[in-house]
């Protein structure tokens, strides 16, 4: 219904980034993810119009999460050597930290993905957090929505090697994968909550280490005390051995998801999952566009803010109040 | 709005030098840039595919195994003819200086060889990238 409000608003530049993704070229897509990347304000016509054209939603979307050195780039690229051998097609976003003092950022995922590098079934993207903290940037969930009307048949996101409470993905993945490693606590640390309660897959990774088989079985029990999912309550998430680095195990655990995600769709997860995230987009979006209201006249009134706050005049509450009217009014 | 420039730094051929390659992707990195590293023993197709999935704006060569000549001006080549020959690209390594005027003639930029301050790469780099 807003559809003629967005039109004028897309400029030639737009139009053909538009083109270049929904035509499926590489190029295309390269650069449309740079521009929400760079502009995350200018480019909403151009995510706009993914949503008019109904080119969303044919992707399944795989998130991929664990501490760093955990073994995640490796068992994506093993993944999706897995993925490819039945001709489906694959975006992978590889998230990295982006430094907080100089903006900078090492990117190298890749280097596990060189095999993937030329196949035209593969489009790999690295990118920095950008100072966004929850384990993704703030780009990612558009990086998806360009992939899947791109065309993939699945989306990785390969998360920044996470501590214990980064949980974006799970907001913008289907289905979660967490990795562990041997090594990194007792069964203390299985218990707290954040990650170790989004996995829908987990994955004790370097399995042939000493300790691995303590992890899994630590697991296991943290996982018969835990809820289940509300429509399916025996759907308890698995518990994988791999060796990524040797590809042991891995087929198993392409084998694991697959399944999964049938069973998601049929029980209706997957829906729940995707209006969940809808409305968050929806919330996303609409708080984003009243800080963008926001930012001009909070920045006007900051001093007069300040000194009626010093002077007892005035509090923070009643000066949110003020704003709110200002913004009113206008 | 000014965002980080994006390098990827590749080693193109057969030598597994890349104390080098490492060297020049933390100097970039520490200089606000978004540094793509894709490894050891790349193919120039392999590259120039990482290059653009990543849309880069410059790519960093660095060869050690004397195959420069060779490899360098590929990916230029093909870049052309991907229609992305406005990444800019620059080399490293040990490069003896009477290989270079050829280099650059390919249409590698500039050339960076044993001894050069990380400092002019990095300025070098930031200057001519396209904006």
């Amino acid at each position: 219904m807003y559809g003629n409000d967005l039109s004028p608003l897309l400029s030639q530049e737009v139009l053909d980034l538009l083109g270049g993704v929904m035509g499926g070229e590489r190029r295309g897509l390269a650069k449309a993810i740079s521009y929400v990347e760079n502009s995350p304000a200018h480019s909403r016509p151009l995510i706009a119009h993914l949503y008019h054209h109904q080119a969303l939603g044919k992707a399944l979307v795989v998130g991929i999460t664990g501490p760093p050195g955990g073994g995640k780039s490796t068992l994506t690229s093993f993944l999706v050597k897995h993925l490819r051998a039945t001709g489906a097609t694959v975006g992978v976003i590889l998230v990295d930290p982006s430094s907080p003092f100089t903006g900078g950022a090492f990117l190298g995922d890749r280097v596990r993905m060189a095999h993937s590098n030329s196949d035209p079934g593969v489009f790999i993207r690295s990118m920095g957090t950008r100072g966004h903290l929850g384990g993704l940037s703030l780009a990612t969930q558009d990086t998806v929505l360009l992939m899947d009307a791109y065309g993939v048949d699945f989306v990785f996101i390969e998360t920044v090697g996470i501590g214990q409470s980064e949980t974006d993905i799970v907001r913008t993945a289907d289905i979660t994968i967490v990795i562990t490693v041997p090594g990194l606590g007792d069964e203390i640390q299985v218990n707290k909550a954040g990650i170790m309660e989004i996995g829908d897959i987990f994955v004790v990774n370097k399995a042939d280490l000493d300790g691995a088989e303590r992890v899994v079985t630590e697991i296991n029990v943290m996982l018969d005390m835990a809820p289940r999912l509300g429509n399916a309550p025996n759907l308890r998430p698995p518990v994988l051995r791999t060796v990524a680095n040797r590809d042991r195990g891995v087929a198993e655990l392409w084998a694991t998801l697959q399944e999964r995600l049938q069973q998601f769709a049929e029980i209706g997860e997957l829906a729940l999952r995707r209006e969940r995230r809808l409305w968050q987009s929806v919330l996303g979006s609409v708080q984003f566009q009243i800080e963008q209201q926001l930012s001009p006249v909070l920045a006007q009134q900051r001093s007069g803010i300040l000194s009626r706050i010093a002077e007892g005049s005035s509090s923070p509450f009643e000066e949110a109040k003020h704003i709110l009217q200002i913004i009113e009014r206008k | 709005m000014s965002h980080p420039i994006r390098v990827l730094i590749a080693k193109p051929g057969l030598d597994g030098h890349d104390r080098g390659a490492k060297v020049i992707a933390r100097a970039l990195r520490d200089a606000g840039m978004e540094v793509i590293y894709t490894g050891l023993r790349q193919t120039p197709e392999q590259i120039v595919e990482a290059a653009i999935q990543e849309d880069v704006a410059c790519i960093g060569l660095s060869c050690l195994s004397g195959a420069h000549g060779h490899l360098f001006p590929q990916v230029v080549q093909l870049l052309k003819e991907k229609n992305a020959a406005d990444i800019l690209v620059v080399g490293g390594g040990v490069i003896p200086d009477d290989d270079i005027p050829a280099l650059k003639a390919s249409g590698i930029s500039e050339i960076f060889t044993p001894g050069t301050s990380t400092a002019v790469a990095v300025e070098y780099i930031r200057n001519n990238v396209r904006k």
